[in-house]
């Protein structure tokens, strides 16, 4: 550990302001701190701090995403043999390396363009290397369909990063989460070739898909008027889907682990998931025979992207709601719009992406109107006890 | 007695190295100190010079903006230097002391028969008065307020913290008297925050509020709020306890009498426990010889390790302060940190293992643990403060500098040591103590 330690102090001094390398500094930085909690005391306010810090935070972050990351892999093979119809003659761990080898690459792609730029902001802003992109860049990957171009990955990622992020300041300023504003882009500039059905599973040009296979969502399905998935299925995980969204499970000891550790709101997780429930068990009433609205409510909430957005995007701290009252009302209305867009609008059977970006551009009013119910509240104990 | 008070959020972040109950008397230092940066805002005029011999009580410098409030030597001797920083800043007025050079003469008196206003005559004579601090701003209170009520907190909740019980044991009348004072003071009542059988219960002409909750329960700003929460133009008064007690003696003697029992803790003590002395003592008496043979270096603090000053070793002790804490500096890297599962690390989040053994105590440094970083996470300050108030939105005012709202989400009722937590358990670190300071101070200035 010295050694490493004796190298960074070494090079501290040349990528200082005026030396030779100073345009490496942001990246020395970076590396240094993420290797060494750095030797900086209190100088002013409190003489202790607590342990935590942004890199804990998003550590842990990432550590939840693990299960989502790792299933993902394994269900990316999966579909793919299940496609061709060989999945009874492939073992475990092949299946799991078809879906590494598959995955791999576009997370690389995802954290080398996201830091790139990172490193380039904070060399021009002249701040340390900040690390909401440490959770972005592996959310980035998750909410793609397996078969995104890569070069739409990076051009997503640069488009996530720059405008969804560093034009409004950097990690803590931006209004909505980058991961979603990846996704959205390529959404709307791409939408040919990111809606079908053959972007969900990946296939050779030589393999031959096995008779009555379509590989569409069951999202996509039951909009087109078949529900047909099956419920355990749709739990673990064994759908086609988005890389990581896909199981339920997976996703659930992800927020097991955001709660045990305080840093996913339970407010919003469990705000967001009522939000949907309510919303399904509407349009269940009114269903008539729409087969899509009357897919009992509960399936809603373990078919597409609704529980990775509710534990992992609509929790983001920074574009969610601040105030612990309006976190109630956000993750309800992210339920109750995910499930609404879902079901209504007949141009994507999703609507989940949509449902949390609109939520987090409307979070500051939230909170407007939470403050000024506080500041109210204040202000009559005032007149109160003038009287 | 009123029915307990319950508070729920905040936090008891337990340290190594509590005060024993044992006290030694430290016989009278060669040198002690008057530092007119203890007092926020305070523009202090001089009244002596080098060489300027002294009694107790005798008058060392005043308040420019109100020359009644005077800072007068807590023992008697000669003027030796005034100790100027940046801009010719007075640092310390620093006296040698002389047991012959005995105290000055104030009136002796039962005050409950003396009017309220002879007992601030006596008070602002003596210098006393500075003890008196006032709400909103924790600034020393001004002659001319008419305060509602009168708070004493009689218990500290913060890391280590003294227990006043042992240290007014034997000494409740005294006590009474200066509460007695106080009480001609205000129109309206002194209020007595006490914690679970609490010898201060038995105290009268008070009302007992008893409270029960984590640090900062034991914060007369949080007694306050949830007892009677300050409004607009309201004022009240707080005193420490100790501080009652010295202008209790005040008043049975006829002499300012400045002895103080401090409390020399923190983990890098070799025998933490308390210690009889003087208002102004210079920290070497506390740290020659009584600290841990460490191979690093360590932090000495004039006060609590949320709220207190740095101190050097030739440096003197703060005005209002009720303890030393030493802890290790901490300055050094520590591989890999961020990913430790951390079952020494002490933590307000849930993101160390060591969350799991409640009880224990822990050693912790001066070090940052991080970098510092724009807000990211939410709902962190609000678990620390038991108080109906929003302290990332009235932080977030104060740095917009929005006077209004500074005023609506209550910057009136909280001074730095009630968001000291916050600032502790920040994932981003930030400053918030000095940023809520300057909020206050562009208060003073826009309203006065």
């Amino acid at each position: 550990m010295k050694f490493i330690k004796d190298i960074f102090e070494k090079t501290h001094p040349l990528v200082q302001k005026g030396a030779k390398y100073h345009w490496l500094h942001s990246v020395h930085d970076g590396f240094f701190t993420l290797f060494f909690v750095q030797k900086n005391t209190s100088k002013s306010g409190t003489h202790i701090h607590d342990y935590i810090d942004l890199k804990r935070t998003m550590g842990m972050v990432v550590l939840a995403l693990v299960p989502a990351i790792l299933f993902g892999m394994y269900n990316t093979g999966f579909q793919h043999f299940k496609a061709i119809g060989e999945l009874a003659s492939t073992g475990f761990f092949e299946i799991f390396l078809f879906g590494l080898i598959k995955v791999v690459p576009v997370i690389v792609v995802s954290y080398v363009v996201g830091l790139g730029i990172e490193f380039v902001f904070a060399q021009i802003r002249g701040h340390e290397i900040q690390e909401g992109f440490l959770v972005s860049g592996m959310l980035i990957p998750l909410v793609m369909p397996i078969e995104t171009p890569l070069w739409m990955i990076a051009l997503a990622t640069a488009f996530a990063v720059i405008i969804g992020k560093e034009v409004f300041g950097g990690t803590g300023m931006n209004i909505w989460n980058p991961a979603l504003v990846a996704r959205a882009f390529l959404f709307f500039a791409y939408p040919a070739q990111m809606s079908g059905n053959s972007v969900w599973v990946p296939l050779n040009e030589t393999d031959k898909v096995i008779d009555g296979y379509s590989g569409a969502t069951p999202m996509a399905e039951a909009a087109a008027g078949n529900i047909n998935f099956s419920v355990s299925d749709a739990f673990f995980g064994f759908i086609p889907g988005s890389i990581g969204e896909t199981s339920t499970l997976a996703i659930l000891l992800g927020a097991v682990i955001l709660i045990i550790t305080g840093i996913g709101s339970w407010k919003i997780m469990v705000s967001t998931v009522a939000g949907g429930a309510v919303m399904g068990i509407i349009l269940n009433i009114f269903a008539g025979d729409n087969v899509y609205m009357s897919l009992p409510f509960w399936q809603h909430l373990i078919i597409g992207g609704f529980a990775f957005g509710a534990v992992f995007m609509a929790t983001d701290p920074v574009s969610g709601t601040q105030t612990e009252k309006g976190k109630w009302i956000y993750g309800f209305l992210i339920g109750l719009l995910a499930i609404l867009i879902r079901v209504v609008n007949p141009a994507y059977p999703e609507g989940m992406m949509l449902a949390i970006l609109l939520m987090n551009t409307f979070a500051p009013l939230i909170d407007h109107y939470v403050v000024a119910a506080h500041i109210n509240r204040r202000l009559k104990r005032a007149k109160i006890s003038a009287n | 007695m009123s029915e307990t008070i319950k508070l729920r959020k905040g936090l008891n972040i337990k340290l190594k190295g509590s005060a024993k109950p044992e006290l030694e008397p430290i016989a009278v230092p060669g040198t002690i100190a008057l530092k007119p940066t203890d007092f926020p805002g305070l523009t202090p005029k001089l009244k002596v010079k080098a060489d300027t011999l002294v009694k107790a009580g005798d008058a060392l410098f005043y308040d420019k903006y109100h020359p009644e409030i005077l800072f007068t030597a807590p023992i008697g001797g000669k003027v030796v230097s005034v100790n100027r920083g940046e801009r010719r800043k007075i640092l310390e007025v620093v006296i040698e002391t002389d047991s012959k050079a005995g105290s000055v003469e104030f009136a002796k008196a039962d005050p409950a028969s003396l009017s309220g206003e002879a007992i601030r005559q006596e008070l602002l004579k003596s210098g006393l008065w500075p003890f008196i601090k006032r709400r909103p701003y924790g600034i020393i209170a001004s002659p001319a307020d008419k305060p509602i009520s009168i708070y004493i907190s009689t218990f500290d909740t913060s890391p280590l913290a003294p227990d006043y019980s042992f240290v007014l044991k034997g000494r409740m009348d005294t006590f009474q008297t200066g509460v007695n004072a106080l009480a001609k003071l205000t129109t309206g009542k002194v209020y007595l925050g006490v914690n679970n059988e609490s010898p201060f219960s038995a105290i009268k002409n008070v009302v007992v509020n008893q409270f029960d909750g984590p640090h900062p329960a034991g914060n007369v700003g949080i007694q306050i709020h949830n007892t009677n929460p300050i409004n607009k133009g309201d004022v009240v008064w707080t005193v420490n306890v100790q501080d009652v007690l010295i202008i209790g003696r005040l008043f049975e003697t006829g002499k300012v009498d400045f002895t103080k029992i401090i409390a020399l803790t923190g983990s890098e003590v070799e025998n933490p426990k308390y210690y009889k002395t003087i208002l102004g003592v210079p920290v070497s008496v506390f740290i020659d010889g009584k600290l841990k043979n460490s191979p690093y270096k360590q932090r000495i603090i004039s006060g609590n390790v949320l709220t207190g000053a740095k101190i050097k070793t030739q440096g003197y002790i703060g005005f209002y302060d009720q303890q030393v804490s030493v802890i290790p500096e901490g300055d050094e890297y520590e591989f890999m940190g961020w990913a430790d599962p951390g079952i020494n690390k002490f933590t307000a989040s849930k993101a160390f293992i060591s969350k799991l053994f409640p009880k224990k105590e822990y050693e912790l440094n001066a070090n940052l643990h991080g970098g510092e970083r724009a807000f990211v996470l939410s709902g962190q300050y609000e678990k620390l403060v038991p108080m109906d108030i929003l302290p990332v939105h009235l932080i977030k005012a104060i740095l917009v500098n929005d006077i209004d709202k500074m005023e609506q989400l209550g910057i009136y009722e909280v001074i730095e040591e009630d968001f000291a937590l916050c600032e502790y358990a920040c994932t981003s670190k930030v400053k918030v103590q000095e940023i809520l300071r300057n909020g206050i101070n562009t208060m003073i200035k826009e309203l006065g």
